[in-house]
């Protein structure tokens, strides 16, 4: 039978976001998938520069709806980093207090997503009923449900009271007890269970090679997570252990998401039990000094990292996002390919996909043209490898790369 | 174990359940007390300094000098009476984002966000108001 290539997109392929998918067919069964993003470029990096630095917390706060805090806490992170300010323990906590809800609510709509995704719209009620809960939780502490407005340069904005952690202690107790019924549901549920099963394959070795991040690399059995490698806010001092499956596929992404639910809300216990007494915030300059920063933080979708080059001016030169999903989306190319047309909703979505948080500016190469300020992967390597000698005396030209003779 | 319509008693029980929506507008509920809403200003409390104005991340809030000039005398005298400073706050409620960064900016305390968040309006000229 003759090959077709069909758009889906960019009117909402899944979720109601932009992104266009060009899928080939052979039947029913995808051979190859192109993905076309760049419908929802807002120029956030630019409108940075062009912001002082306490304007670019509410500007890349809004980055994404949903990691909102994740976003602002990256970013205060790099400019804390390059001022060198101490935030005080008490400010670590409260983020990390804020993160990890964060993660509850973003969990809880993507159950409820990916149930709608396959028609079990059931499942999308009583999640979002629940995630009504913990968005009320964020609403009383920081006075926002969605963009919190939490993080300043040097701490945060608002404290917590003694009534506020018994009302979180309450709300955590409700939703463990729900989220293990959503546990039977994934794991005993046989039209979720084999709807779920064996669609969007994606193997270790893939999830590895395409740089896959947060639950999608998690749940091909990728044992990585940068609250515990590269622990930042409060989590070097939380014990937590960080959920894998071996599924490798939406029913793994699912019940690494479940499982982490439950772990955060043990993370979540333990941050208002340990929380310490003192100020929440050191006053910061306005001025920054020149310099220039990378952060990490934990999205409840995987790594985001920004990165910050000052100048002395009270505005910053360069702000770079990275946002989870433009990690993620590679993946979804391999997900799909021997898949079926009508897996097509559900491993778009089981990514958690975000994509006008990934939306960048794109350049086009074709035959040599357009090539301005592109580096070839070989020239990248020598430069990164240089770079390293020069400015922290590593020298990294020993390892060699697997396919490196 | 594989079972079946795992949801079923679940959803049957919900039908002896009261409804988890709210009848918003009849029924509201009150917002929190770190609520971000609608902006309150203390005029008596402001002195002038914009740093309001200069930290707001949409430009929305505007301080305006609404008091007297000096009252001129004859060349080279005294003015008789100082400038009077009296200061007004304009905002633009559909720029705001509600993110009370002038409230934190503000030294004298002259700013405060309310739990008023009902702002919609059918004319967008309604929406630059005097606080
Ligand atoms: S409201 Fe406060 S920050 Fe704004 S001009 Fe008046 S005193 Fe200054
Ligand atoms: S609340 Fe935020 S956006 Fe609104 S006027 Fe104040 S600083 Fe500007």
């Amino acid at each position: 039978m003759a090959k077709v290539t069909i758009p889906i997109g960019p009117q909402h392929p899944a979720l109601k976001e932009p992104a266009s998918f060009n899928i080939t067919l052979d039947g029913e069964k995808i051979v190859h998938m192109t993905l076309k993003l760049g419908y929802n470029h807002r120029g956030i990096e630019k409108a940075a520069e062009s912001r002082t630095y306490i304007q670019n917390i509410y500007l890349l706060e809004r980055v994404c709806g949903i990691c909102s805090h994740s976003h602002s806490s990256c970013y205060v992170q790099c400019v804390e980093d390059i001022a060198a300010l101490e935030v005080p323990k008490r400010a670590l906590y409260i983020r990390s207090l804020v993160g990890e809800l964060e993660r509850l609510h973003s969990h809880l709509l993507w159950l409820g997503v990916a149930g709608h995704e396959v028609g079990f719209d059931t499942l999308l009620m009583y999640t979002w009923r629940d995630r009504e809960i913990v968005m009320d939780l964020l609403s009383m502490l920081t006075g926002n449900r969605v963009n919190y407005g939490i993080n300043t340069i040097g701490g945060v904005r608002r404290d917590i009271t003694k009534d506020q952690i018994k009302d979180i202690l309450v709300a955590v107790d409700k939703l463990e007890e729900e989220t293990k019924y959503y546990a039977q549901v994934a794991t005993q549920e046989v039209t979720l269970a084999k709807r779920l099963s064996r669609v969007g394959k994606l193997s270790h070795e893939d999830a590895v090679k395409l740089g896959a991040v947060g639950p999608t690399a998690r749940a091909s059995n990728v044992d990585r997570d940068i609250r515990r490698d590269d622990p930042y806010a409060a989590y070097g001092e939380i014990s937590f252990k960080v959920i894998t499956d071996n599924h490798n596929d939406v029913y793994g992404r699912t019940l690494v998401r479940i499982g982490e639910l439950l772990e955060s809300y043990n993370m979540i216990r333990q941050i208002v039990k340990n929380i310490p007494d003192g100020p929440i915030t050191v006053k910061a300059p306005r001025r920054i000094p020149v310099g220039e920063a990378v952060s990490r933080c934990e999205a409840p979708r995987g790594e985001d990292m920004h990165y910050i080059k000052s100048n002395g001016s009270d505005k910053p030169e360069r702000v770079k996002v990275r946002a989870p999903t433009l990690a993620n989306v590679q993946a979804v190319a391999k997900m799909l390919e021997n898949g079926y047309l009508a897996d097509v909703p559900i491993v778009i979505a089981a990514i958690d996909p975000c994509f006008s948080c990934t939306d960048r500016t794109t350049i086009a190469v074709k035959d040599g043209k357009k090539t301005r300020g592109l580096i070839e992967w070989k020239d990248l390597r020598k430069y990164s490898i240089e770079w390293y000698k020069k400015n922290e005396g590593i020298d990294l030209s020993k390892i060699k790369l697997q396919n490196e003779k | 174990m594989i079972r079946p319509g795992r949801m079923f008693l679940k959803v049957i029980c919900s039908f002896f359940k009261k409804p988890a929506t709210s009848m918003y507008p009849f029924i509201k509920i009150e917002k929190p007390a770190k609520f971000r809403g609608k902006l309150k200003f203390y005029q008596e409390r402001c002195i002038g300094c914009k740093l309001c104005m200069k930290d707001c991340p949409s430009n929305a809030i505007t301080i305006v000098n609404v008091g007297q000039p000096a009252a001129q005398n004859a060349a080279g005298a005294e003015p008789q009476k100082p400038a009077e400073k009296k200061f007004e706050a304009i905002v633009d409620l559909d720029k705001c984002l509600y993110c009370a960064q002038c409230v934190d900016s503000c030294m004298k305390k002259a700013l405060e966000a309310t739990r008023e968040f009902e702002l919609a309006s059918l004319d967008h000229k309604k929406l630059k108001v005097k606080i």
